[in-house]
């Protein structure tokens, strides 16, 4: 695959995706199973429930040099542990607040909900983003912040702000 | 806490098998490259492929590199874990090996089978196996908890797949408790008057079946009931009923329908909801002579008595004095190990397509209607008649209403060519009209199915293929004067025919319950796009939903018609047999737990988990996790501001490896 660093028409945007193993996991088999072509840039971390999204998780995959981070879970109201998507919902939206602060842009980092009969919405979302983010251009996270080496405060700072406002 | 410092157990020995899965995976991706860079991972001591991973073989090889020494966690890398994680795991322990010193990566759903590229998609499969072996490195020994099965279980639906089931568990000698929303149990089935294509007596065959589920002492039937509550998991559910008051007392009614007699409305003047608003019922009624339980209900809504009061004449005469106008809603709670969800389906609502006239013409039915016009216990006696009472010289049945169309539903209902042949011959037989079905397709696959067909040809009922256009009134000739005229291209002769009849038949679809949404929410099941219920696997788990312990039948699934609808009620009842006689559960080792050393007592995984599952040990002021309430969904330990909480399974540093991994081997 390109290089990240090389902007232009040949820059394969790198996308991590935190699937829910109830939804969106099962969503994404489905779409398998279906022979729904999509873009391969994304690559899947299964976890129980979006409600493990530790905001943590997202900062260290940008910082490993993802340029976009996806995160499904189920629809609300559908969660398999009743609320873990609502808790997603709200890390996830203070955890915008704190990367625009970085110069991160919002489109980089997007959450959906969706269900495990939507095999065509995972297809969709995954095409859309991978376009979106092949616009925006690789993130150089290590450019704009100089933290390589220096993870562990970023990590820190962000999971501390994000934890006292979303629990 | 930063995992991402911590070192991984050096002494880890990785088995990595790249399955091939015939040409699914290897066609899209150069397995060879995907083993070359595992072997190069660090930690990897063996890197295979092979054809079927899953097969006897293919885990025999995984055995063999186990007891030889050689590895001591593995990474599996092709279909979902979803469907194949269990094999590998047993194969493990089979081995003596921990199954859960185990990871997949799934290079099937997720690359094989959605990419376009053989470069990209390789590419694709090194990032999965890369995270996998990393993940796994960190992966501990776990075992398994067992909760025993409470054996006695919930049917949701009264209809014949409940009834099939419910009579299947409760003969085996195990407890129901089967609840049905409607007064009386049966569901569609009741209402049908022959079955196709035996046309056998509908009611001859189903009618034994709920008297028996009335008399079993296996059976709790709760009618006129709604689930208003599930709590628990497989093996342990905790369920609430509500019972809705019928203001007559079931356990004395005799069922001698004295009362409905002395009701203070002579006659029946609101809509009868069993023959589907084609006659008028009392606010005391039955909703058919073998209603099971035979037992009166008061409809408040429109008893005069709760409305302005009045005598009741029926209080009076009822020697039992069953009736009891201060009954209130009841709530009951109930222990179960499984769920059968047996909640089938309602017919479309033909209004939809308003080009054929559905409640604008009266004497355009939709095929339910008919059923009851043609049942012997029915609104008219068995009688097909107009509106204005006489009988029609000629009958017209539309196929694929509501179904087979991009505007309304695209599936097949499955069951309305079948039940408008029998349709067409009950029709022919009872009245000796020209009947006319207009067709898409004839589709009869089933035992003897093909074969009615076949004598309904020679019977001289008229087939037209062709997806009708228009049921209109509007006369061009003086033979359609008074008529309904079917206007339809006839497919197979190549011109557009007009054809007038007396009576129109709309073959209606089958749809998804109203109000299946909130039914799923409430077992914490999927639905389809359409609204059915989703089974766990289309073919090999189609009675399982991802919920364990939470099975399917009927046609709350899809469409289906009785014989699959009964196959299927077997079915579940079977798998929840099989639940009850393991006699436990195993759960998945996936809980949380805490790291005391790190834990400050602040509380704030207590007030998230929903399941209570936290507690404060208030001598070291730290959190505790009770393993048999926390279900694992890792929202403490996300919220966790020490990092002191960790799932097992789903740790910190196993997450963060795996996020290294995929993006290290991109």
């Amino acid at each position: 695959m390109s290089d990240k660093n090389v902007a232009g028409s040949d820059f394969e945007p790198r996308i991590v995706a935190f699937f829910c193993n109830w939804c969106t996991y099962t969503a994404a088999d489905l779409a398998g199973t279906a022979r729904m072509v999509y873009a391969p840039n994304a690559r899947v971390v299964r976890i129980m429930c979006s409600g493990r999204l530790d905001p943590q998780f997202v900062l260290a995959a940008l910082r490993k040099g993802a340029d976009g981070v996806l995160i499904g879970g189920c629809h609300p109201g559908d969660c398999h542990y009743q609320e873990g998507n609502y808790k997603a919902l709200r890390r996830f939206t203070l955890l915008k607040t704190l990367l625009a602060a970085m110069g991160i842009e919002e489109e980089r980092v997007r959450l959906e909900w969706i269900a495990a009969s939507e095999g065509d919405k995972v297809q969709r979302v995954i095409n859309e983003m991978t376009e979106q983010v092949r616009k925006l251009g690789p993130l150089r996270l290590e450019q704009i912040h100089q933290i390589e080496g220096s993870h562990h405060s970023a990590a820190q700072v962000g999971k501390h702000a994000v934890m006292e406002g979303a629990v | 806490m930063s995992s991402l410092d911590n070192k991984h157990n050096g002494s880890a020995r990785v088995g990595v098998y790249i399955c091939h899965c015939g040409i699914n995976i290897a066609g899209k991706v150069h397995i060879q490259d995907v083993v070359d860079i595992a072997k190069k991972l660090p930690g990897v001591t063996v890197a295979k492929e092979y054809k079927f991973m899953c097969s006897d073989p293919g885990q025999e090889i995984i055995q063999e590199d186990i007891k030889k020494g050689l590895i001591d966690r593995v990474v599996v890398a092709s279909c979902s874990p979803l469907m194949h994680e269990p094999t590998f795991r047993g194969a493990m322990a089979k081995a003596d090996g921990n199954p859960f010193m185990f990871q997949m990566a799934n290079i099937r759903e997720h690359v094989s089978w959605v990419t376009k590229d053989k470069g990209l998609a390789t590419d694709k499969s090194k990032a999965l196996v890369a995270a996998a072996v990393a993940r796994v490195m960190f992966h501990q020994p776990l075992t398994k908890t067992q909760v025993p099965v409470n054996p006695n279980v919930l049917i949701v639906g009264g209809g014949i797949a409940g009834i099939h089931a419910a009579l299947t568990m409760a003969n085996a000698g195990k407890k129901v408790y089967l609840v049905e929303r409607e007064p009386t149990i049966g569901g569609h089935m009741a209402k049908f008057d022959k079955t196709f294509p035996t046309l056998d007596c509908s009611a001859c065959i189903l009618t034994p079946k709920m008297s028996a589920v009335r008399a079993h002492p296996n059976i709790t039937l709760w009618t006129y009931s709604d689930v208003v509550g599930v709590d628990g998991f497989v093996g342990n559910f905790k369920i609430k009923v509500k019972l809705r008051p019928r203001y007559v007392i079931e356990e004395e009614c005799v069922g001698c329908l004295e009362c409905i007699e002395a009701c203070i409305f002579k006659h029946g003047k609101f809509k009868d909801e069993f023959n589907v608003g084609l006659a008028k019922r009392k606010p005391i009624y039955v909703p058919f002579p073998q209603a099971t339980p035979l037992v009166a209900v008061i409809d408040p809504e429109t008893c005069a008595y709760f409305r302005a009061k009045c005598k009741k004449p029926c209080a009076d005469v009822c020697e039992k004095k069953a009736i009891d106008f201060n009954q209130k809603e009841e709530i009951v709670e109930v222990d179960v190990g499984s769920i059968i969800l047996a909640t089938g389906f309602k017919t479309f609502d033909a209004s939809r397509v308003a080009r054929y006239g559905y409640g604008k013409y009266p004497n355009v039915y939709t095929s339910l209607e008919v059923e009851r016009l043609v049942n012997a216990a029915g609104p008219t006696g068995g009688e097909v008649v107009l509106a204005n009472g006489k009988k029609p010289k000629s009958v017209a049945i539309i196929h694929c209403v509501g179904s087979r169309d991009a505007n309304s539903n695209k599936y097949c209902s499955k069951v309305c060519c079948m039940y408008s042949l029998k349709l067409a011959h009950l029709v022919k037989e009872r009245t000796e009209a020209d009947v006319y079905n207009f067709y898409i397709d004839m589709r009869t696959p089933g035992k003897g199915y093909e074969e009615f067909y076949e004598r309904l040809l020679l019977e001289g009922i008229n087939f037209i293929r062709g997806r009708v256009a228009e049921v209109t009134d509007w006369a061009m000739t003086p033979d359609e004067e008074e008529k309904l005229v079917i206007r339809a291209e006839d497919t197979l002769v190549g011109k557009v025919r007009r054809i007038p009849v007396d009576m129109v038949v709309l073959a209606v679809g089958m749809e998804a319950q109203p109000d299946a949404d909130d039914v799923r929410r409430m077992f914490n099941i999927s639905c389809s796009h359409e609204g059915w219920f989703l089974e766990r696997h289309p073919k090999l788990a189609p009675v399982s939903t991802l919920t364990d312990g939470v099975f399917l039948a009927g046609a709350c699934q899809g469409p289906k018609d009785i014989p699959d609808s009964v196959a299927q009620a077997g079915a579940a009842a079977a798998e929840a047999l099989a639940l009850i006689d393991i006699g436990h559960v195993e759960l998945e080792p996936n809980t949380a737990f805490v790291r005391d050393e790190f834990c400050s007592g602040c509380r704030t995984c207590m007030n998230i988990c929903p399941f209570s599952a936290i507690a404060i040990d208030t001598e070291k002021d730290t959190a505790v996790v009770n393993g048999a309430l926390c279900k694992g969904c890792g929202t403490c330990v996300a919220a966790c501001p020490s990092g002191a909480l960790q799932q097992n399974l789903f740790t910190d540093e196993q997450i963060f490896h795996e996020i290294e991994g995929v993006m290290n081997y991109v």
